[in-house]
């Protein structure tokens, strides 16, 4: 096919990722000039362009035979030092498009409600053009043919996260929760930095292409080296995608405008660390260990997060502890060998995800920024479209068939049955059924039963804009769509995305179940789900009394659940604290003490010296003149004597 | 032979000595300025009679600079007493001490 620009789309991937930065610069200079309609329609345009193109690129790129579906261009030598070589160059495959399809889809529509969300603040450019340049790092992260480029637009992500997170900078809680998400994520890519320069040692090259087709010869399977590399890639994925242990960041990020929570905390930028495992599948397919790490690491994530959003009580928090335990999902995916179905929940938790946190937004919004649960209710009838949505998003989340989460989630569920154990299966499992709690918790919390609301936000609430509307029914309908790209026995995704993973791995899309099994594991992950529905819909609608009977039973078990297992003060307590006491000491005794006081003391001895030299200024001339008269005698009795 | 070299060398040492002392104990500054004077030619006389005796002429030429620089240097001393007498009043040396700490 030929179009105005050239041969293909491929060709034109850059302007994937040049439309977001044309979008940053413009907002981000001008913006202050212009007023918000241009803003906005620069920032959703950027995307929206760029949307296009990766659509086209999608068409482009399925023309082509499946096996020849991976297409590189350089663009300039970057960093070109000895054996040391950089190139800056894209690389487009089946997993990098479903990666810039979500990006900018999901990112567009989340751009789109911005407009709506975000009209009242002062700040709106600021806004967009954080938000233009996250799209714009984190396409490069996914579209990077080599580590190093990667690992710029990874660090990209975390920037921008740390910037729209603290957005809000005047609020005390943001700046923290913005510099906290920044520390944590530091954590984890010490370990991505240490990964790629141990790449380099072993493969000469940081070219994905290359490294993966070098990983058989120079590797074996199971060898320590290819352990460290993985663990230290996960330990990477671990910082960015919030799992245990670095997970404390992501719910102190709920302190960020909520359209922002929904594209880089829920949707996108949590999920690069996926995305970063099935990129290196070659890599981790040859650490056995590394593999069961991530399993057991995301198994345990699921389970512990979504026993955090039991009884949280902000409603974006139950969300944020949500999106933890769904990565554990996807890395739980991923640990066990089936790449594709992590990569098939990440993609339909971006709808479903996305959904519900900007349904909680348009909550939120309505309600004047009221984001306590408990301070809701009966909200179905003044806002009965972002109801119908969320609730769409909830059963979906839930894993109700057949919406979008119950095929990816029941694909894992029987990948961990198949492949894993039933120990791996159980975890997933229990967290299904949390899930499918906490969530109908929220949404009977919020939107039915009595109203708990103040008078005064009672006569406010009202249903959101129609641009707050419109991606909330865009991503409804994906979310109720998007489960059928993974269809059981006719995936289009499994299909389309086989290529990438590396050769002689048997994953699931060889693998074959026996029909049985997948209708049984159906029935079973329903039924769990529907068993979570019928608690909540017990314990917050016919007996709302009780929560709170349970509550004060259990009275310890359920304040350290509240409390987040108290991990925030365990990590303070041997984190936080030593490192402010050591960098306390290293402040007041070392630097200013000993440093700042050596210097100190080197003007303190001047001037010292001057005092007492200045007492032989007398001001009398006569004094001078017999110092003179005293030197001269010296001077000639010395040149006498030792001349 | 007339008056030995000795003599002229022991002259100029007195005068060279009651020069120093004049500097060292007076306290008006016109003295002192006297004294100093006193000291330059007490040196001049040395130089003459240094270059008497050594036959060359490099000593007296010494002399001619030291008289000129003599003129010279009074001249400026002078006037800086003046000035200061204008300003201050006085003469006395210890009473112009404000360039001290």
């Amino acid at each position: 096919m030929s179009n105005p620009f050239g041969d293909s789309f491929l060709d034109l991937i850059c302007l994937v990722l040049l439309f977001p930065l044309a979008g940053t610069i413009i907002n981000g200079f001008l913006g202050k000039r212009l007023n918000k309609s241009i803003v906005g329609f620069v920032g959703c345009a950027a995307i929206g362009l760029s949307f296009v193109v990766a659509v086209f690129v999608l068409l482009d790129l399925l023309k082509l035979s499946p096996e020849h579906r991976v297409f590189e261009k350089d663009y300039f030598t970057w960093i070109g030092s000895g054996a040391f070589k950089a190139i800056a160059g894209l690389q487009v495959d089946p997993l990098s498009v479903v990666m810039i399809l979500v990006v900018t889809g999901v990112g567009f529509l989340i751009h789109v409600y911005s407009i709506g969300y975000m009209h009242e603040d002062e700040s709106f450019y600021r806004y967009f053009t954080y938000l233009n340049l996250f799209t714009f790092s984190m396409l490069l992260l996914v579209l990077a043919n080599n580590f190093l480029l990667m690992f710029i637009g990874w660090e990209g992500v975390g920037l921008c996260s740390y910037l729209l997170i603290g957005f809000w900078f005047e609020k005390k809680s943001a700046s923290a929760a913005g510099m906290k998400a920044f520390i944590v994520n530091r954590v984890g890519d010490f370990g991505f930095i240490l990964a790629i320069l141990l790449i380099f040692v072993t493969f000469g090259t940081i070219d994905f292409t290359e490294v993966f087709h070098a990983a058989p010869e120079h590797l074996q399977i199971g060898s320590s080296v290819a352990a460290i590399i993985t663990l230290l890639l996960f330990v990477g994925a671990v910082g960015k995608s919030a799992q245990i242990p670095l997970y404390t960041w992501l719910p102190d990020a709920m302190e960020g405008p909520t359209p922002v929570s929904a594209l880089i905390h829920a949707a996108t930028m949590v999920t690069a660390g996926v995305y970063m495992v099935v990129r290196c599948n070659v890599l981790y397919t040859m650490s056995p260990f590394t593999m069961t790490v991530v399993a057991v690491i995301g198994g345990a994530t699921a389970l512990f997060a979504a026993s955090i959003g039991l009884v949280q009580n902000d409603i974006k928090r139950v969300l944020a502890y949500s999106t933890v335990s769904q990565i554990g999902y996807m890395f739980l995916a991923c640990g066990l060998g089936g790449y594709i179905t992590g990569v098939f929940h990440l993609v339909t938790h971006a709808f479903f995800k996305a959904l519900l946190f900007l349904g909680s937004g348009s909550v939120i919004h309505g309600l004047g920024g009221e984001q306590d649960m408990r301070k809701m209710g009966a909200l179905k009838k003044f806002m009965p479209i972002t109801y119908i949505t969320f609730f769409i998003g909830t059963l979906a989340i839930a894993g109700i068939p057949p919406f979008a989460g119950f095929f990816s989630k029941d694909e894992i569920l029987l990948e961990a049955y198949t492949k894993g154990n039933l120990f791996f299966w159980g975890l997933g499992a229990l967290a299904a059924l949390l899930t499918a709690f906490y969530m109908f918790r929220l949404l009977f919390m919020t939107f039915h039963g009595n109203s708990k609301m103040t008078q005064h936000v009672e006569e406010h609430v009202h249903e959101s804009p129609m641009s707050i509307l419109f991606p909330l029914i865009v991503l409804a309908v994906l979310s109720i769509v998007g489960g059928f790209l993974g269809f059981p026995t006719m995936s289009v995704i499994n299909e389309f995305l086989a290529p990438v993973i590396g050769a002689g791995h048997h994953g699931s899309e060889s693998h074959h179940v026996s029909s049985n099994l997948m209708f049984s594991m159906m029935g079973i992950s329903t039924g769990i789900a529907i068993v979570g529905i019928v608690l909540a819909y017990i314990m917050y609608i016919s007996k709302p009394e009780l929560p709170g009977a349970i509550a004060k039973r259990f009275k310890g078990i359920y304040n350290i659940i509240l409390n987040k297992y108290f991990v925030d003060e365990i990590y303070d307590a041997t984190f936080v604290k030593p490192t402010l006491g050591v960098s306390n000491l290293l402040w007041k005794v070392v630097d200013v003490r000993i440093i700042d006081g050596f210097v100190n003391a080197v003007g303190r001895l001047t001037i010292l010296k001057g005092e007492v030299l200045k007492l032989s200024q007398t001001g009398l001339v006569r004094n001078y003149a017999l110092s003179i008269m005293l030197g001269g005698i010296i001077i000639i009795i010395c040149s006498i004597l030792f001349l | 032979m007339a008056v030995p070299l000795t003599w002229y060398l022991v002259l100029s040492g007195i005068l060279f000595s009651i020069g120093t002392v004049g500097v060292l104990i007076n306290r008006n500054a016109l003295v002192i300025f006297m004294s100093i004077e006193l000291m330059l030619n007490a040196v001049n006389l040395a130089f003459v009679t240094f270059s008497r005796q050594q036959n060359s002429m490099d000593g007296q030429i010494f002399v001619f600079f030291i008289m000129t620089v003599a003129a010279a240097e009074a001249v400026v001393g002078l006037a800086i007493i003046i000035a200061l007498f204008r300003n201050k009043a006085t003469i006395n040396v210890d009473d112009i001490n404000i360039m001290k700490w």
